[in-house]
């Protein structure tokens, strides 16, 4: 990739990242439903752990720092989807990405620098605030090392693509489906139980808990959450950068495929 | 323009009666107004079955998940807040039905605030139907009832698994509770509604009364502050969907000392939740200006 490429996917990524800061209101009214769902999870979460103390290896701040974390995150990591795949599944329906495909950038990675874009804006308008009045309400466990946060903002950058990837692959189904909100409601739900947004994947028990702990969804919040909270260190931190970055490569592959038969094989929709 | 199904219930218990008339024909035509348009968007999303069977079971699902989060818990734990996890799933199941009634019937009316956007809220002002039957049936969404078949299937297990002593009346309250809870619900979808006429972008905070009240609601009130159960019971009255009905039927003494016969309440606070949301509603209506793009 030369030069142009990269200053063209730093254009596009700018310009996900303004897209998304235009809207004030919708920002603070995110921040909002955020914080109020958190105060709710948070309350929930000291229930729980008043009864069993070190329940999933977690002491109580460590905890409520997951519940705030997963709000933090839920839009970051677009754990219930969204971001992008409505309007490239839009396109795909409407025939208009026969347009896409013909321009002289690569189709995966323009929607990946968009939704970076998006992320890194998501992060701090929809990460900070509820995190800092989750901190002011409850007894946080928040790292004073700045290398552990540099640590965490690695993991929440990979899982970044993971969920892209993930979300990416959801798009190209509307090339056969043309409806895509079936699928895309799916993964939705898998992304909100695999991620841990529900109750950390600790929690879960036997079988389910081995395979929820392996799914690419455990990158969206799981994995960064324990990076915070200071649970993979050392070599686990390279390890659990090699999962993300495993399953992100993987997924990145798999949608390439995938779009390289979907061009082939389908015909575009439209006049 | 501004009569809407909501104000209508209104008027019709203060107004004369020869107004009555009039204004009882206005929420007729609003009802068959609604049952044009959901028929017509239930045909349309009949076009893609395969999408409608996937996106029905979705809802069924996403529900679901948060029942499952809730007994994932009590594989750890014998009671929370108190409370064990059948009658959490007396709670939950209430809570669940109820809005997932609400939700079929007033949950497009998150998207107002995007109408007023785009400008399309214009064509629905222009046409001799109310604005407000037009705005909830909009998308009519079948697929809810995946909603409302799970939360009735938790409170059905709940029912059957807890031990009450079944009185005439508490019998009584579980259909009352539905009811009244959806009424709430609905009162909350209109209201919510009426405060994107003035921001528009901010369909977000919504939510936060809709399916966060809904999250809420699911876990008994002995979990939360003081303060918070305040907040809902005497500012946004969710608490009267299924906390004081349900801890009526369960026997059990609610965290504010309230006095019993308020359990008895619910229909009288979703009376007042639909003025107060009518009002909401005719106001914004009313102060309405087209972006005119």
């Amino acid at each position: 990739m030369g030069v142009d490429a990269v200053r063209l996917y730093a254009v596009v990524a700018a310009g996900g990242f303004r897209r998304y800061a235009t809207y004030r209101t919708a920002t603070a009214a995110g921040v909002f439903t955020n914080t109020v769902f958190g105060f709710i999870m948070a309350y929930t979460y000291v229930a729980l752990w008043d009864e069993r103390p070190q329940l999933g290896g977690y002491d109580m701040p460590q905890a409520l720092t997951y519940v705030w974390l997963g709000q933090a995150l839920l839009m970051t990591c677009a754990m219930m989807g969204g971001g992008f795949e409505d309007e490239l599944i839009e396109r795909i329906r409407t025939g208009d990405v026969a347009v896409d495909l013909y321009r002289p950038v690569d189709l995966q990675l323009w929607w990946l620098a968009g939704d970076l874009g998006r992320a890194a804006f998501h992060l701090l308008g929809r990460g900070i605030v509820p995190m800092l009045l989750g901190s002011l309400a409850f007894d946080l466990a928040l790292p004073a090392s700045p290398g552990v946060w540099l640590a965490f903002l690695v993991s929440v950058a990979l899982g970044v693509v993971v969920s892209f990837a993930i979300r990416y692959l959801v798009a190209l189904s509307a090339f056969w489906l043309l409806d895509g909100a079936g699928v895309s409601q799916m993964t939705a739900l898998a992304g909100m139980f695999f991620s841990g947004m529900l109750l950390p994947l600790t929690l879960f028990p036997g079988v389910l808990g081995d395979v929820a702990r392996v799914l690419p969804w455990s990158s969206l919040l799981q994995v960064p959450a324990d990076v915070l909270l200071g649970k993979s260190t050392g070599w686990g931190l390279v390890e659990a950068y090699a999962f993300q970055g495993g399953w992100a490569l993987t997924l990145l592959l798999v949608g390439r495929l995938v779009q390289s038969v979907a061009t082939r094989r389908v015909v575009v929709q439209g006049g | 323009m501004a009569e809407t199904a909501g104000a209508v219930e209104v008027t019709e218990a203060a107004g004369p009666p020869e107004v009555v008339f009039v204004e009882r024909s206005r929420l007729v035509e609003g009802v068959r107004a609604y049952g044009l348009i959901a028929t017509m968007w239930l045909r349309s999303t009949m076009a893609y079955r395969a999408s409608f069977a996937m996106t029905a079971f979705g809802n069924f699902a996403v529900t679901a998940f948060d029942f499952v989060a809730i007994l994932l818990m009590f594989q750890h734990v014998d009671a929370l807040g108190g409370y064990t996890l059948a009658e959490i799933a007396l709670l939950y199941g209430a809570s669940g039905t109820a809005f997932g009634l609400a939700d079929l019937v007033m949950g497009s009316m998150d998207r107002l605030g995007r109408r007023v956007r785009d400008g399309t809220l214009d064509t629905l002002l222009v046409r001799p139907v109310p604005v407000l039957a037009q705005v909830a049936a909009d998308r009519f969404a079948l697929r809810r009832m995946g909603r409302i078949t799970q939360g009735a299937l938790v409170l059905g297990y709940a029912l059957v698994t807890l031990d009450i002593g079944w009185t005439p009346l508490k019998v009584a309250m579980i259909p009352l509770m539905l009811l009244s809870g959806a009424a709430i619900f609905a009162a909350v979808f209109v209201a919510g509604a009426a405060f994107q006429f003035v921001a528009q972008d901010a369909s977000e905070v919504q939510n936060s009364f809709t399916y966060g009240g809904n999250t809420l609601l699911q876990y008994p009130p002995s979990i939360f502050s003081k303060d918070l159960v305040r907040g809902v019971t005497f500012v946004v009255p969710l608490a009267f969907v299924n906390w004081l009905p349900a801890l009526y039927v369960l026997g059990r003494d609610y965290p504010l000392g309230l006095p019993d016969w308020v359990a008895f309440l619910p229909p009288v606070v979703a009376g007042l939740c639909w003025l107060l949301a009518g009002l909401a509603w005719r106001s914004g209506l009313r102060a309405y200006r087209s972006t005119g793009s």
